[in-house]
């Protein structure tokens, strides 16, 4: 059955949720991220979008485990894992993609996805269905045996995505997944990351430039600019804020927005 | 058939015998090329784990013990002294810096031949002998060819080996895992690859082939130092290189190429002349890495670069 309301899920997975309180993130003095805070529910799509060099990536670092904040704290299902290792939060049911594509390039396709099922303890003949599975639901089966270097840059990412789900996780971030994909696939690839909400139940953190795919999938929305919180809303509202269209599509694209 | 010395010493028994040397020398490039895939660690010290396990045949043998049971006893200090460094060294450096690391096996090297030494000199010389695997190093004629049969247990040994290991890391749970480590280990840890299992197994492993490199040594040169091994890990480090170190296959290869160059220059070379031997080994290495600096069997030459 399906849940319109994020909200009212609190009640099946009490407490759990990947937060990001209040973090800050500063480079040699150049501040990439101001006091943001962003939580991702069980069971929900929050996107993530804001121009290039908004602070996208190094909040998926940080919640991910890959960076440390300068300040602010990181909390997955209650517990503070702001000092934790990135694969100690894999274990706690965190998993995450990469924009530069970081797959096992030696290894087949089908391999990459197999082995993340393998780490997290599933039986060989177990994880082969599960990749089987998984490449079928991102269109990549037809390659499941080339190796993993021999892939387009849209369909690596997709690998990403496929092997960051065979870890079973509670919560996926998945940094521009959709990148490189032809318009005519996202909406298979907006499937994906519905099925992923309803049928894995998992939380999802999607950052994308391509905003029709925002717009259908995401319950929530957060704007980043500038390494600041812009604004926050449901996808009607977030289209409807007119400042945030200016900072993200730039002025033409406010004006037809107006006019339409 | 001519007068030409280097063609007329490249005759089927030199090749023979080049192959042999190749074998073993293979055998060591994949014990190096396993622990530095999961590690990116170079561990100088290879050659000293060989060295323990010589030792432990030559005392086990001046005990009386059974071929068979000094040979196990072989298997038994090379593993747990394999896993001591392990535990003790490598774990907790596993963070540093590949030149801290490499530094750090060197520091082990010597102190295991300086123990060695301790060891050996108790009965005021240097050098123990280890009989019982001597046997092997009769020659039996082959086609009219005199071949030792260390050469062709080392060629068996060799393809045995490597065969078992290609299934293990292509078909396995924990083979698949190693791979997924060797090509991005952090990726792999964040999807739940054990990192401690993985480098224990590649420690395991590349110990169990040290063992075995020690027999098949021991059985050429019975007479056991504490720089036993030291030579040869040295061209085969070299090997790994010249090979390309990033991929096992590539480096095993490498080990391979040069131990056969080895001996196929050793058998070319006028007998007064076998001193210049490393000399003309490490003049071609130059010359590979001047024409192929990624390693002679690098695909494209770009992996290196990809990982910085």
């Amino acid at each position: 059955m399906p849940v319109p309301d994020a909200s009212s899920d609190q009640g099946r997975w009490p407490g759990e949720s990947l937060r990001a309180t209040a973090v800050s993130r500063s480079y040699e003095g150049v501040q990439a991220l101001r006091e943001v805070t962003v939580e991702v529910h069980r069971h929900e799509v929050v996107g993530l979008i804001g121009p290039n060099g908004a602070g996208k990536s190094t909040l998926v670092n940080l919640m991910s485990g890959f960076d440390r904040p300068t300040s602010g704290a990181i909390e997955l299902d209650g517990h503070d894992v702001t000092r934790w290792p990135a694969h100690r939060r894999g274990r706690k049911g965190l998993a995450r993609t990469f924009q530069h594509s970081r797959s096992f390039r030696g290894l087949s396709v089908r391999e990459n996805v197999e082995v993340a099922a393998i780490g997290v303890g599933a039986r060989p003949r177990d994880a082969r269905r599960r990749a089987t599975e998984l490449l079928e639901l991102l269109g990549l089966a037809a390659r499941a045996d080339a190796p993993a270097a021999s892939l387009p840059h849209g369909d690596e990412r997709r690998l990403g995505v496929a092997r960051a789900l065979a870890t079973e996780p509670h919560y996926v971030l998945m940094d521009e997944p959709a990148a490189g994909l032809p318009e005519a696939e996202v909406p298979d690839f907006a499937a994906v990351v519905r099925a992923v909400r309803d049928d894995h139940e998992a939380g999802v953190l999607l950052i994308d430039h391509n905003m029709a795919l925002i717009m259908d999938v995401c319950d929530r929305i957060q704007v980043l600019d500038q390494g600041r919180m812009l604004a926050a809303g449901t996808p009607a509202e977030i289209r409807d804020n007119l400042d945030v269209a200016a900072a993200y599509l730039g002025e033409s694209a406010v004006e037809e927005e107006t006019e339409a | 058939m001519s007068g030409n010395p280097l063609l007329g010493a490249l005759d089927a028994q030199t090749l023979v015998d080049a192959v042999g040397l190749g074998a073993v020398y293979a055998l060591m490039a994949v014990g190096i090329g396993l622990v530095f895939g999961v590690l990116r660690l170079v561990n100088f010290a290879y050659g000293q784990l060989i060295m323990a396990g010589a030792y432990t045949l030559a005392f086990t043998s001046q005990a009386g013990w059974p071929t068979w049971a000094g040979i196990a006893m072989c298997f038994v200090v090379v593993i747990v002294l394999s896993g001591v460094m392990d535990r003790l060294v490598f774990r907790p450096l596993r963070t540093q810096s590949p030149a801290v690391m490499l530094v750090t096996t060197f520091a082990i090297a010597f102190l295991l031949q300086s123990v060695a030494l301790l060891v050996d000199v108790r009965d005021d010389t240097i050098g123990e002998p280890a009989a019982s695997v001597a046997s092997l190093n009769q020659a039996i004629t082959v086609w009219g060819l005199e071949v030792r049969k260390v050469t062709i247990v080392a060629v068996v040994v060799a393809a045995v080996a490597l065969s078992l290991l290609a299934l293990l890391l292509t078909r396995t749970r924990i083979g698949l895992q190693m791979r997924a480590a060797a090509t991005d280990f952090a990726t792999a840890r964040l999807l739940g690859v054990r990192a401690n299992t993985v480098i224990a197994t590649a420690v395991l492993l590349s110990a169990v082939i040290a063992a075995a490199v020690s027999v098949l040594l021991t059985v050429q040169n019975p007479l056991v130092a504490p720089d036993f091994a030291l030579k040869e890990t040295i061209i085969v480090l070299v090997g790994v290189v010249v090979g390309g170190i990033d991929r096992l296959w590539t480096a095993t290869l490498g080990g391979f190429a040069i131990g056969f160059a080895t001996g196929v220059i050793n058998g070319a070379l006028p007998t007064d002349k076998t001193v210049f031997l490393p000399s003309v080994v490490f003049a071609l290495v130059i010359l590979v890495l001047l024409i192929r600096p990624s390693g002679l069997f690098a695909r494209g030459g770009t992996s290196l670069v990809e990982r910085v």
